[in-house]
């Protein structure tokens, strides 16, 4: 048999036949890798699919119409988390309201305006990173010093809410938005530029548009990561007990994870039941949200 | 038109005697001996932060004549390219010194505004890069952000792409995407969106490098159409390319630069191209025209 292969500095490489009857593949190293990685699947996927089952077994009894039309009450019989929904349906609209516009103008500012050599942009652009990786109830903390500082006595009000719900999730929102605008390529600016247009032109009908798709998805991912937050709304001292519609950014309110946090600390089996049953519904609305993410992605986003 | 092609390209033989044999153009007869300068290089170097990229060029481009700049990679053909009409100010940290005149005026004076710079003195790249817009919009889209006033838009769009040789090809699917063109297509509607803006000079860094060869010849063709309007300035590698279509050819290269110690671009001759190809008076123009170098 001819043997095929080079040499390089007089190296000389043995050649297995191409039909050895083996497979590279499945050799005892790749092996154990592919199977190790199939266990972590396995693994994380079991643990989810088991919580999953579990709490819609737990709230199955009370997944009824009273769950969204009812107040809360002193018997899980009658209960329902109705001023919950309202009030996260409130706090995150106010919440996406004040937060994605912001976070685009400065996402766009660092990628289309800043000098990226200047330290002062770098260490911005190093912090906002960081920010994004910062415990939730820091932001709770925050919020309730800038409403002390502000002399707001009643800090449990949707705005309030809102605010600390902002900051947790205005880094991400920069982040997703850079991504998406990073991701539009340098000779489309380049051809609007070459063409006389202005910078603030050429962001505005070629980079911007383009960067639309990513920006939604990555909104919508920071939306329902904020969706999902009791901690800071907590340390602004959310009520657990409300029984009346929130009825504008000054009004009282509770949230679904708070609703949820107050009827797993009752003693009676009927609001551990409820809150199984509300724990389902979160997370049908964040399944919903981010499949939606995920079909803006794939169906917007642009292929260069 | 291939034909015409083939024949062009046969009789230009790489690789024989000291520089590359090409006919005579007609136009060559008629060339004067100076450009008369409507872009002008004086004694120009560019910087990318503290590297010294291109230094003291000299050069003048002719109007309505076609300047090639040629040399090997690296030498800062694009970065002279870019310079031209301040592309290079978006680069971060990128800088001009000596003067750029356009018609007289120091493009890189303080008064002058680098938009109306870059309406003027026009650009198309190496890679087709259209919007992704309709092939309409591709057009329109120059002519409205620079808020030029035209009576009818169509018209305007049926004259750019008719000087860039494609309104037959597309005049029935304007409002496609511009995506669904092939890459000559493509390039021809980004030359037609240069041209709909009216500029004075088009710079063309490499405009066929990603185009296969029947697309070279027809933009190649377009260029010698186009050269009766406008001024046109382009890079290429492709020496057979600067033979066939240029009036002037620029050489460059790249010499180690003891003082700052960095690899820094140098103009080395620059004549008719004829001149250039085939009795070039530097040494190194030479060595590389005829492929011992570069
Ligand atoms: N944006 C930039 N920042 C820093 N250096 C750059 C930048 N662009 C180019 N350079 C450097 O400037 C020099 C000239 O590059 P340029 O792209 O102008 O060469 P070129 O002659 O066009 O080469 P090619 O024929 O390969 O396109 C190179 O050393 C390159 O590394
Ligand atoms: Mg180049």
């Amino acid at each position: 048999m001819r043997t095929l292969g080079g040499t390089i500095d007089g190296a000389i490489r043995p050649e297995r036949p191409l039909a050895s009857g083996t497979n590279g593949e499945r050799r005892p190293a790749p092996l154990t890798f592919l199977v190790l990685l199939w266990l972590s699947l396995v693994v994380a996927f079991g643990v989810l699919v088991t919580l999953i089952v579990t709490i819609i077994i737990d709230g199955q009894g009370q997944f009824t119409g009273r769950l969204l039309s009812e107040y809360p009450a002193s018997s899980p019989d009658r209960a329902g988390a109705r001023p919950a929904i309202l009030g996260s349906a409130w706090v995150i609209a106010t919440t996406a309201i004040m937060t994605i516009p912001l976070g685009i103008a400065a996402a766009v500012h660092l990628e289309e305006f800043a000098d990226k050599r200047n330290w002062f942009n770098r260490m911005i652009e190093l912090n906002v990173q960081n920010l994004a990786a910062v415990p939730s109830i820091v932001y709770g903390l925050l919020a309730l010093a800038f409403l002390s500082l502000l002399g707001v006595r009643d800090k449990n009000i949707v705005i309030g809410g809102a605010l600390a719900l902002s900051l947790l999730i205005l880094p991400v929102i920069i982040i997703a938005t850079r991504e998406a605008l990073r991701a539009v390529p340098t000779e489309i600016r380049e051809g609007s530029l070459a063409l006389g247009a202005t910078q603030w032109q050429t962001t505005w009908r070629q980079t911007l548009p383009s960067a639309v798709p990513g920006i939604a998805t990555g909104s919508i991912l920071a939306l329902s990561r904020a969706l999902g937050e009791a901690a800071p709304l907590l340390v602004l001292g959310a009520l657990v007990f409300v029984s009346f519609d929130p009825s504008g950014i000054l009004s009282g309110y509770t949230t679904l994870p708070i609703q949820i946090f107050n009827w797993t600390g009752r003693p009676q089996e009927g609001f551990h039941q409820l809150a199984a049953a509300t724990s389902v519904l979160l997370l049908g609305v964040l399944v919903l949200m981010n499949g939606l993410a995920i079909y803006i992605r794939n169906r917007f986003q642009k292929r260069w | 038109m291939i034909d015409r092609a083939g024949e062009k390209i046969e009789s230009i033989v790489p690789h024989e005697g000291p520089g590359v044999r090409i006919n005579a153009r007609p136009a060559d007869g008629f060339l004067p001996d100076e450009p008369r300068g409507i872009l002008q290089c004086e004694n120009v170097d560019v910087y990318y932060g503290s590297f010294r990229a291109v230094t003291g060029v000299d050069l003048k481009f002719g109007l309505h004549e076609i300047t090639a700049l040629i040399g090997p990679s690296g030498c800062g053909k694009s970065t002279l390219l870019r310079s031209l009409n301040r592309m290079n100010d978006l680069v971060d940290g990128a800088r001009v010194e000596g003067r750029v005149l356009f018609d007289g005026e120091d493009i890189y004076g303080s008064k002058v505004d680098a938009i109306e710079v870059r309406r003027r003195i026009g650009m198309v790249f190496q890679k087709p890069n259209p919007f992704p817009k309709s092939i309409y919009d591709n057009i329109a889209y120059g002519p409205r952000v620079t808020g030029m006033r035209v009576d009818s838009m169509d018209d305007l769009v049926e004259e750019a792409l008719t000087k860039a040789a494609l309104w037959g090809e597309v005049k029935d699917k304007l409002k496609q995407s511009a995506y669904s063109l092939s890459g000559g297509q493509q390039q021809r509607l980004c030359i037609a969106r240069t041209i709909a803006v009216k500029p004075d000079v088009i710079l063309m860094d490499e405009p066929c490098s990603a185009l296969d060869p029947i697309a070279t010849v027809r933009i190649e063709d377009l260029m010698h159409e186009l050269r009766r309007e406008y001024t046109i300035v382009i890079v290429t590698h492709n020496m057979q390319q600067a033979a066939r279509v240029a009036d002037r050819t620029a050489f460059f290269t790249a010499f180690a630069d003891e003082g700052t110690g960095d690899r820094t671009g140098v103009l080395v001759e620059f004549g008719k191209t004829t001149q250039i190809f085939e009795h070039p008076t530097d040494q190194r123009t030479e060595d590389y025209i005829s492929g011992r170098f570069g």
